[in-house]
């Protein structure tokens, strides 16, 4: 686990975001804003027999949320369903390689949330079912 | 003789650690930092006094009435009120300005008459009056800011007073761009429509001298958190008239003469306002602080916030990829010490974040002024220091040295300016 928050790969990813732009034909997406910071994110998946075959964000954000989401669609793609169901800040913390602390935990998990939102309105639950820790 | 460094010594939490760095904190616009006296004058009021006051008739409940009282007669000769009994002790600016939002507008203000704000205040100035427009049908305007982005439109002032509005409530100096507004002359205006007028001080009491009969203001209201003492503790001036006439904000004890089954009359000013047990510790510190910027002197203090700021910009302007808000340095008069910038292609947040992690405390964000910062600077959020009697230009220099590490994380190039 790095102590830099700005590791490299996060910085890389914020300058040149994998998976950026709109995803056409998405079946889930998902618009979240955090008032604190301004970041601005939605998040499309595309979804096929439970599982997830893209994942793209758009949004404006700090370095921290903006290379949390390029490096979660990364992930996502080819994950099922059920893993995205399940996944957590630890998860998170796993994927970035650096402890947020406290103050940047809503940027990190930002993405992870949104996405998450997006599967449950696409599984036609309740958005706001979301884990609370996110 | 105005010493920083001995200033310094004054106040225990700057030698303290941040991160495993010695503590820059350049946040005092946010909320100040405390001296010994002020922390110790807490200290003492509850090992050696602490007692319930007014109705108390022992001699440490007297005790703490005559040092409650006693820091209100500092409080007023501060700030130039002819009266303690004008000043009345909230929690806060913001509890402060809800007061007169929920007593003298709620009475005076009616359907379709106009309240006149700045598109530069803090949230506090700014919800109480919609709150209060929606209750009523009242109209909120605003005086906008000038193409310069940094200061309010002359023109617009006129424009915005020539439809009478019943209150015209304006900020002292912004808590973003920095920029002292001359209350002064837009008072003087006002009154001439029929106006009252109520400041905001919260950024100017801490850091210049302040006298309220010059400025002829009808309501002032500043927090004693951002002026050395502790959180908590407000103050509302009005002029003695106008408290006389306004309704009570909150009913129970203390701010009642008498009490019936079914009705009560109401104690005297300042205690009409003052509706249950207060923050007298807090009252009192406040009391400690002001001794304490007065002996350092406020002419003293606004000409050191001058420098710092003016070597602030001259630093920054040295930069590339940074852009500084506010006022520029030959306006200096007009600005008090607040910076906000904003480095090119990083946001705010992990500014501030890079920063603590060198032990430098700054703000990231809106600051509670989301119309100025968003709709006007067009920007999410914004970086911002903000510096006090106990910065100095050593500080500064680690803001420097901070903005350099933040753009090699970033690989912003360095290139000096021409
Ligand atoms: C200009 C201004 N007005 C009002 C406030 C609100 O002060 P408080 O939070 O102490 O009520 C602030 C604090 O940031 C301020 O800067």
């Amino acid at each position: 686990m790095s102590i830099d928050i700005y590791a490299e790969e996060i910085v890389a990813h914020y300058e040149h975001p994998h998976n950026k732009g709109k995803l056409e034909g998405a079946d889930a997406q998902f618009h979240d804003f955090n008032p604190l910071c301004g970041d601005d994110l939605t998040i499309y998946l595309k979804i096929s027999d439970g599982k997830i075959v893209d994942a793209h964000f758009e949004g404006v954000g700090c370095a921290i949320s903006v290379g949390s989401a390029s490096m979660l669609t990364d992930l996502l793609k080819g994950k099922s369903v059920k893993e995205l169901e399940k996944m957590g800040v630890a998860d998170v913390v796993e994927m970035l390689g650096i402890e947020p602390g406290p103050a940047r935990l809503k940027c990190a998990t930002l993405a992870l949330k949104t996405a998450q939102k997006a599967l449950f309105v696409y599984m036609k639950k309740d958005s706001s079912s979301v884990s609370k820790e996110l | 003789m105005f010493d920083v460094e001995k200033i310094r010594r004054d106040f225990p939490i700057l030698g303290k650690k941040m991160n495993g760095k010695s503590l820059v904190y350049l946040d005092s616009a946010a909320t100040s930092q405390k001296p010994r006296k002020v922390i110790n004058a807490i200290s003492r009021y509850y090992r050696n006094y602490n007692a319930n006051t007014h109705s108390g008739v022992y001699k440490i409940a007297e005790e703490a009435t005559e040092d409650y009282i006693r820091s209100k007669k500092k409080v007023a000769k501060f700030i130039g009120a002819s009266e303690w009994e004008e000043i009345i002790y909230t929690r806060n600016t913001t509890e402060s300005i809800n007061l007169v939002a929920r007593t003298w507008a709620e009475q005076n203000i009616q359907k379709g008459d106009h309240i006149l704000i700045t598109e530069m205040e803090h949230h506090s100035n700014v919800v109480p009056w919609i709150m209060l427009a929606k209750r009523k049908g009242a109209v909120l305007d605003y005086i906008k800011l000038g193409d310069d982005k940094a200061s309010l439109d002359e023109a617009g002032v006129d424009e915005q007073l020539a439809k009478r509005p019943k209150l015209v409530s304006i900020t002292h100096c912004s808590n973003v761009l920095g920029t002292i507004v001359d209350v002064k002359a837009i008072a003087e205006k006002a009154h001439k429509f029929g106006a009252k007028v109520l400041v905001d001080g919260a950024q100017s009491v801490p850091h210049m001298g302040v006298d309220v009969k010059n400025l002829d203001c009808d309501f002032f209201v500043f927090s004693g958190h951002k002026m050395l003492a502790p959180m908590g503790i407000g103050v509302l001036y009005a002029k003695r008239e106008l408290l006389e006439e306004m309704p009570p904000f909150l009913g129970g004890g203390d701010m009642i003469r008498t009490v019936l089954q079914q009705d009560f009359t109401l104690n005297d000013i300042p205690w009409k306002f003052e509706a249950g047990t207060q923050h007298i510790d807090g009252g009192i510190a406040l009391g400690v602080a002001v001794d304490y910027l007065k002996k350092i002197g406020m002419e003293n203090v606004r000409e050191h916030e001058k420098a710092l700021t003016l070597y602030t910009l001259e630093r920054l302007s040295k930069i590339t990829g940074v852009e500084v808000f506010g006022l520029p340095s030959q306006d200096i008069d007009r600005r008090g010490g607040v910076v906000a910038f904003d480095i090119t292609g990083v946001h705010p947040h992990d500014v501030a974040t890079i920063f603590d992690q060198e032990g430098v405390a700054i703000r990231a964000g809106h600051h509670c002024a989301m119309p100025l910062v968003v709709d006007i600077l067009k920007k999410p959020a914004l970086s911002r220091m903000s510096f006090y009697i106990y910065n100095n230009e050593s500080d500064i220099d680690k803001v420097i040295e901070a903005i350099a590490i933040v753009k090699k994380k970033f690989k912003i190039s360095d290139t000096l300016k021409p």
